[in-house]
């Protein structure tokens, strides 16, 4: 395990260990499994993709499809264009999606093909067929994370797809952010709830959790399909969520179809899931309604029945800005203590917002944004925290240093839940908070002195 | 086998003087082989009588991995033989990695095998060093020496003086050094004295100073090197003595690059003499 990590802290510039983040590629091919009948493309080399497209399987337990430019040594020297070509010639006559999404790799970026031109030519000589799309995000891996990986293929989306028309169509856009497949069925069953009629893309439900039924559809029924995200353009607001995934595509909308924008954060616990319901109901001219109201009640319920527990738990979480910006908010809210908030992706605003979360609830708190995993950890051995949460690299970490664990983010390589129980909105909260509670108080029963082993807790 | 990258400035005339020298070398009875580092393919249009050979690049494009030594090589003036690196269009791709792929590929190919009986392998290598690709040729012992074509303009002497940071950087962990200055002149004033100032100050030796002669010009339009188009003129004695003086040449050092301010200083105080 980690033991041989010490608690001294020595000044890092250059070196990462354990990063807290991975590449562009994975969020962009993400990002396109969200369309409907949608083939992602990945424009480098083969292994780019092969490790791209297993990892999102080892996460989703589900066989995700891509396909590659395979590069040779002489596309490298000659530039991609008739790799690319020829791929949207085989993928359209082999696979025939309705749309591919083309993302690049660091060799393709550095040796700059240039994907709109080759685009442009492919729908010229017919290598694209009529009625067929293709679209592109520039994705290299020496910029930014994941998560602008996500971000720039949904505002590809966008740039490529989405049209004002003129009429004015009742539906509010809802970009949900890098979450799962789980947290956007559960967007659209409060919207539902709500009476509110919505448009999401990109919308992985359907798509990475679908039923087994024993027969394989390569483009499963979920997605946003390409005449919804065309319809984006013609909406009444977009309701975006999550600054670093998804306000981009937010703003690229307002600017190219007049869409007004409401940039929010992912909603996750009582305060931000209030925001979100509030402004969707605001902008779709609906009433929030009882049955949601029902919800939130019960997850008031359940925190002040559990707040003995949680209060003043020292807290670390590490993960992508986004979940770690919104579940910090929820943390503060069960009055915890986040002392430890660590992301790997780059961008200011993770730490401008999270001195604005916690400076005045928790002052000491440590918060870093070009911060590693081997870093929190030396940070824990120097003042032990009751809980970490994070992604499956944590629980080299966590089981090191025998802190309860909670799976969070992405990716979740060796646990189930996450694909079955969103962490958005209040019943994401209340199966948040169920997390939580059970690996406090198993820590608890499985350590504590025997006049404290309680039947009833 | 000596191993000679030739660099300098673009336009400076590497590929002419290359060949050139080259020739005085093969009619000197030495085995010579040249590889153009330069996407144009244009550094043995004068050793072949044409640009008649199909790159490196080209071939591994056409023909996939399956490339045999004979489908590269060509031979051309005194049985020289003649490479050329080749690469993709100007705008796409990337030609630095060009030049990694095909030198790989020749090593591969045994291009330099001892049963080849090489004396000499000359790297013609396009303007300055751009990138690691360009670099390649003064990477991992591949060429050991280096000659810079230079003459008394202000560019060409930048030029010459950044390329110099390049070799110190390589000379550092590698076996690559500069064995000196070959003046191609463009009638500078004062230019013979100022380069040869300027190579004492980089810390080597002004090898030869080639004078302007329309000679080589009306040698070009021919497809021929100077030697081969009239061997007895005065130009071509100039290319033999420029490569008995590389044939001969034991000094090899690690370049001491100047200053920008020790550049200008030295181009100020005899650039304006004359």
């Amino acid at each position: 395990m980690l033991n041989g990590t010490t608690a001294e802290l020595v000044e890092r510039k250059a070196l990462r260990i354990n990063p807290a983040k991975t590449c562009q590629p994975i969020g962009a091919m993400y990002a396109a499994l969200g369309i409907h009948g949608c083939m992602p493309h990945s424009h480098g080399s083969q292994g780019c993709c092969s490790y791209h497209r297993s990892h999102l399987t080892r996460h989703f337990k589900e066989p995700v499809m891509a396909t590659t430019s395979s590069f040779t040594e002489g596309s490298s020297v000659f530039g991609g264009m008739a790799n690319l070509t020829q791929a949207f010639k085989n993928i359209f006559t082999i696979y025939n999606p309705e749309i591919v999404a083309v993302h690049t790799t660091c060799l393709s970026e550095v040796i700059g093909d240039d994907i709109p031109t080759i685009i442009k030519k492919s729908i010229e000589d017919g290598s694209i067929p009529a009625g067929k799309i293709a679209i592109h995000a520039n994705t290299p891996s020496f910029v930014g994370s994941h998560v602008t990986g996500f971000s720039n293929m949904v505002m590809a989306m966008v740039n490529y797809l989405s049209e004002k028309t003129g009429t004015t169509l009742n539906q509010v856009n809802v970009i949900p952010g890098f979450v799962e497949p789980a947290d956007m069925r559960e967007i659209k069953r409060i919207a539902a709830a709500m009476s509110a009629n919505i448009v999401m893309f990109p919308d992985t439900s359907n798509v990475l959790d679908g039923p087994l039924t024993g027969q394989y559809k390569m483009y499963p029924e979920g997605g946003a399909t390409v005449a919804q995200i065309k319809s984006a353009g013609d909406s009444i607001a977009t309701v975006a969520l999550g600054h670093f995934a998804s306000h981009v595509a937010a703003a690229t909308l307002e600017s190219k179809c007049n869409v007004p924008a409401a940039f929010l954060e992912l909603p996750i616990g009582v305060g931000a899931t209030d925001r979100f319901i509030s402004t969707l109901a605001n902008y779709a001219g609906v009433e929030v309604g009882p049955a949601i109201e029902l919800e939130r009640g019960r997850l008031v319920d359940l925190m002040s029945d559990l707040h003995q527990y949680f209060h003043g738990k020292r807290v670390a979480v590490a993960g992508d800005p986004d979940q770690v910006i919104a579940i910090t908010q929820f943390l503060v809210e069960l009055e915890m203590k986040p002392v430890y908030c660590i992301t790997g992706s780059p961008g200011n605003q993770f730490e401008k917002r999270m001195h604005e979360i916690l400076d005045g609830p928790v002052p000491e708190a440590k918060i870093k944004q070009t911060a590693d995993l081997f870093e929190l950890h030396q940070w824990m051995k120097n003042e032990p925290v009751d809980l970490l949460i994070g992604n499956t690299y944590g629980k080299h970490i966590a089981r090191t240093e025998n802190v309860p664990f909670v799976r969070f983010g992405f990716p979740i390589l060796d646990r189930t839940g996450h694909r079955f129980f969103p962490t958005v909105g209040y019943m994401g909260a209340v199966n948040l908070i169920n997390q939580m509670i059970n690996v406090l108080l198993d820590k608890k029963d499985r350590e504590c002195d025997e006049e404290w082993f309680e039947l009833v807790q | 086998m000596r191993k000679v990258a030739i660099y300098g400035k673009g336009g400076i005339g590497k590929s002419t003087t290359t060949q050139n020298t080259v020739a005085a070398l093969v009619e000197m009875g030495k085995r010579v082989m040249v590889v153009g580092c330069d996407p144009k393919a244009d550094s043995t249009r004068l050793l072949l009588g044409g640009l008649a050979q199909r790159s490196v690049l080209d071939t591994l494009r056409e023909e996939g991995e399956d490339v045999e030594l004979a489908d590269i090589r060509s031979k051309g003036f005194c049985s020289s033989l003649c490479v050329e690196s080749g690469g993709p269009e100007p705008g796409v791709g990337c030609a630095g990695r060009g030049i990694i792929t095909s030198i790989n590929m020749l090593e591969q190919l045994g291009a330099y095998d001892e049963d080849e009986k090489l004396d000499y392998v000359f790297y013609d290598v396009l303007g300055d060093v751009v990138c690691g690709g360009f670099a390649m040729p003064i990477r991992e012992g591949k060429a050991e020496e280096i000659y810079i074509v230079c003459s008394g303009e202000m560019m060409a002497m930048y030029a010459a003086n950044n390329i110099c940071k390049g070799i110190q950087k390589f000379a550092e962990t590698g076996v690559v050094r500069l064995g000196g200055l070959i003046c191609n002149s463009r009638q500078v004033d004062n230019e013979r004295e100022m380069m040869t100032k300027f190579a004492e100050r980089l810390g080597t030796q002004l090898v030869h100073f080639v004078p302007r002669e329309n000679d080589v010009q009306r040698a070009e339009i021919q497809r021929k090197t100077v030697i081969e188009w009239n061997p007895k003129c005065k130009q071509a004695d100039e290319y033999r003595a420029l490569a008995k003086a590389i044939d001969a040449n034991k000094m090899l050092v690690r370049p001491k690059p100047l200053s920008i301010q020790e550049l200008e200083d030295l181009l100020m105080q005899y650039g304006l003499l004359g």
